[in-house]
């Protein structure tokens, strides 16, 4: 059993786009705060924080799960996943990535990590999807800037191989 | 938007869960998948002093068949199973029929990545789908205390809005679904709701099983505080849906008021009566 008191700060340790961290977390801090604020991970952005945006989903153990709705604490011993793994170690983009780009399928670029880790687990698991389905899955994030088309379109090619 | 201080604890059993509840009593709550209590402790809508974390105990992240003593064979999910590990179940189309076309229906992909079926149960919401379609197949919870456990029907569960007959000290431990068997009219059902945007709470959501070639179980969520359900003859259905919104007046919110969800019921439920007997036949 795993017991943190209010008051009390304590290490959390994780495996973060596979290398081994930790730091200090009260057990009210959000895992998106953990990751952006006490292992420097910016890349997820924290948007409505409370669940309802996307911007801040990342990859548990594989699975697509907002961190603005997980405590730091839960994710103790998990592996996580956010949008710094998706590029090689020299820059070049993953497929899903260059179809982002090549598709116009972001603008601010706000919202866009949180898509892509989605798309990234949704991928995994059902590897030729729909037009709806893509739609489907999309319609847990926001993005004010693109009206969607380019997403779409985006992540369709990412499936398509390309 | 950051949640208050409170205690974290994470058991490893069901007797540490129930043994945690019985020390801080009102002032815990159960966090499982957080899809519905944490945005509301971001929000500060709701404090607890501990957050007790049965996501990782074992024995609760379970689908499994049971023999019920009131039900017969029932399917019984833990505490701590997902909405989409229960939609990705293999079997979930065969023997839950209707909790198959509802489930695709709560929230979206992400949250039902970590969202829990109990937890729709234990959180009460009025408009919700999976205490609608519990509540229509005359389903059960199973609540564990110290002092045993307790099973009680979906209908004396839910009293009304977030509210339940779950006692301070239990633990919403799973819940059970009557089996649907073999080919029968009982696959005759149907799913639908209005909400401002797919994924959202719904505003009016109906749901609809064939009982028998001639009548139809129809229940409705987000006009009163808990789901309704009402078994009618499907060649009146829409005479015995007017009457029964009228009975019902439904609430006001934000969202709609009690006319436009009167006037939503009256035009879904219908459409899913008339899918339910297409789906039958």
């Amino acid at each position: 059993m795993r017991r943190v008191n209010r008051n009390e700060r304590v290490r959390v340790g994780l495996t973060l786009n596979g290398r081994k961290l930790s730091a200090q977390a009260e057990p009210r801090t959000l895992l998106c705060d953990f990751l952006r604020q006490a292992l420097g991970a910016t890349g997820t952005h924290v948007g409505c924080e409370h669940g309802v945006c996307g911007a801040c989903t990342v990859l548990i153990d594989g699975i697509a799960t907002r961190s603005c709705l997980t405590l730091a604490v839960q994710a103790e011993g998990r592996e996580v996943k956010t949008v710094e793994s998706l590029a090689g170690a020299d820059g070049t983009l993953n497929p899903l990535q260059q179809a982002f780009r090549d598709n116009h399928a972001l603008q601010c670029g706000f919202c866009t990590p949180g898509i892509l880790m989605s798309f990234t687990d949704y991928l995994a698991r059902h590897p030729h999807p729909s037009e709806s389905e893509i739609r489907d899955v999309l319609s847990g994030h926001l993005c004010r800037c693109t009206g969607y088309a380019g997403i779409v379109a985006a992540i369709k090619q990412a499936a398509r191989g390309e | 938007m950051k949640p208050r201080p409170f205690d974290y604890i994470r058991p490893d059993t069901v007797e540490e869960a129930v043994t945690l509840l019985a020390e801080y009593g009102d002032d815990a709550r159960i966090l499982a998948g957080g899809q519905s209590l944490v945005p509301m402790l971001n929000l500060r809508l709701v404090e607890a002093d501990a957050l007790i974390d049965v996501s990782r105990v074992a024995a609760l992240d379970i689908i499994r068949e049971v023999d019920d003593k009131k039900l017969g064979e029932t399917i019984e999910i833990g505490a701590a199973v997902t909405q989409n590990k229960l939609l990705a179940w293999p079997q979930l189309s065969e023997k839950l029929p209707l909790v198959a076309a509802a489930l695709p229906h709560v929230g979206h992909f992400q949250t039902r990545n970590k969202g829990t079926v109990c937890g729709s149960i234990a959180h009460a919401d009025p408009s919700s789908e999976i205490p609608l379609t519990l509540a229509l197949v005359g389903g059960e919870v199973v609540l564990t205390s110290q002092g045993g456990t307790r099973v009680l029907a979906a209908k004396d569960f839910q009293k009304d809005m977030l509210t339940t007959a779950r006692a301070a000290d239990e633990l919403v431990a799973a819940v059970r679904f009557p089996i649907v068997k073999g080919g029968g009219i009982e696959r005759g059902v149907a799913f639908r709701e209005v909400a401002r945007r797919h994924g959202d709470f719904a505003i009016i959501a109906v749901a609809a099983m064939m009982e028998n070639k001639s009548t139809v179980r129809l229940g409705v969520g987000g006009m009163v505080g808990r789901p309704m359900v009402r078994r009618m003859a499907t060649d009146d259905a829409a005479h015995a849906i007017a009457a029964w919104a009228d009975e019902l007046e439904g609430y006001e919110d934000l969202h709609a008021s009690a006319a436009m969800r009167r006037d939503l019921f009256c035009n879904l439920a219908p459409l899913a009566v008339k899918e339910a007997i297409r789906c039958a036949a």
